[in-house]
């Protein structure tokens, strides 16, 4: 049985799992901005426990199109991660990637996905490298799943996870960009087992 | 219709006549919208997981298809439903990501669908109509005037079961 219980997390372990959430997004925006180019800042994250009827509300319009990366978590961490961004900013990452006006509206063809599929894996892998490198645990992540659709839709998947362990979703929030501001979400949703792990191994 | 009331994740209301009833983006998850066509008393519930029995931490009975529906139902009885005249119609238990594999995860929503429909048929409610499976997400609305579920998804026509 793990020892931490979201539901009464104290300050010290928020404070790390925000500081993780910190370091992590802030290694996925460094790697986009190389991939894309472009300079992009980050906001601190904002970390979250948010009840289930207020998951998807906390963060957009629940009937907003967004563009979900799902990735299932195997090693010394298991679990699964998301990272979600609405998606307009995702078109603008695409378009800036494809050398397109950043503005440009228009539908992803075949080449967009997979330029989509490409930052969605570049983001979580660095977030997933620094956690590991922080954590020195080892962290495998299957490939990124992506799909398409309403927000709400797209957070029941993480949310059935979390469901399983408790009543609340850990949710980092972070906002980068500079000229185009995108926010994108971070989910991390570790075993509860896991997070004994993690906490442990920065000696708490 | 008077009024539009949200339900949300892992929640459940009873909706009253003349009302209508909805809740947003269904992925994995499963709407349940169960009905007493003489009353128009109607409800919905949005259930995240199959089985309360499987799962430790099971205080919030309304995530559960399981337990969920028993309180929906328990809910618009009191409501001036009749239990023997309710009849359902559900919708979601979609697979939002392409994941490979047979894992739990990768059967949840077709497991929620299953496991309440199952509930259902223990509490002797009729199954009306299903929109469930397949890979997008859901918003749907409940009226209580017609009967109507309604089912709205992106880039695809407005359905009614």
């Amino acid at each position: 049985m793990a020892k931490i219980n979201l539901e009464e997390i104290d300050s010290i372990h928020y404070d790390v799992l925000k500081e993780l959430g910190n370091i992590g997004a802030g290694n996925a925006t460094t790697a986009l901005s190389q991939l894309l180019n472009m300079k992009l800042d980050m906001k601190v994250p904002k970390v979250d426990l948010v009840g289930f009827d207020q998951l998807a509300p906390s963060i957009c319009d629940e009937e907003e199109l967004v563009v979900g990366i799902y990735l299932m978590l195997e090693g010394d961490i298991q679990g699964s991660m998301m990272f979600m961004v609405e998606k307009k900013a995702a078109t603008c990452l695409v378009n800036q990637l494809m050398g397109r006006p950043v503005h440009d509206v228009r539908e992803f063809d075949e080449m967009d996905l997979s330029a989509l599929q490409e930052i969605g894996n570049i983001i979580t892998g660095a977030y997933l490298s620094s956690l590991s490198t922080l954590t020195r645990l080892t962290i495998t992540a299957s490939i990124p799943y992506m799909s398409i659709d309403m927000a709400a839709a797209i957070l029941s998947v993480p949310a059935i996870e979390f469901g399983k362990v408790g009543d609340k979703a850990l949710l980092i929030e972070t906002q980068f960009g500079d000229e185009i501001l995108i926010n994108g979400y971070f989910i991390l949703i570790p075993e509860l087992e896991s997070y004994d792990k993690i906490l442990a191994s920065l000696g708490l | 219709m008077d009024e539009m009331i949200k339900v949300g994740m892992a929640d459940l209301k009873v909706c009253p006549y003349p009302n209508a009833i909805t809740t947003l983006g269904l992925g994995s998850c499963v709407g349940i919208a169960v009905y007493d066509p003489v009353s128009k008393v109607g409800g919905l519930a949005h259930v995240m997981l199959p089985d309360s029995t499987q799962i430790r931490n099971n205080s919030n009975r309304a995530k559960f298809a399981d337990t969920g529906i028993i309180d929906l139902v328990d809910l618009m009885i009191k409501a001036g439903a009749l239990r023997s005249r309710l009849v359902a119609k559900i919708a979601g238990g979609a697979q939002m990501f392409a994941f490979n594999g047979q894992s739990d995860m990768v059967r949840i929503g077709a497991r929620n669908v299953e496991a309440s429909k199952i509930k259902l048929k223990e509490l002797g409610i009729r199954l009306l109509a299903e929109d469930t499976g397949l890979n997008y997400g859901r918003t749907v609305e409940f009226y209580t005037e017609t009967g109507n579920f309604i089912i709205k998804s992106v880039g695809k026509e407005k359905k009614i079961i």
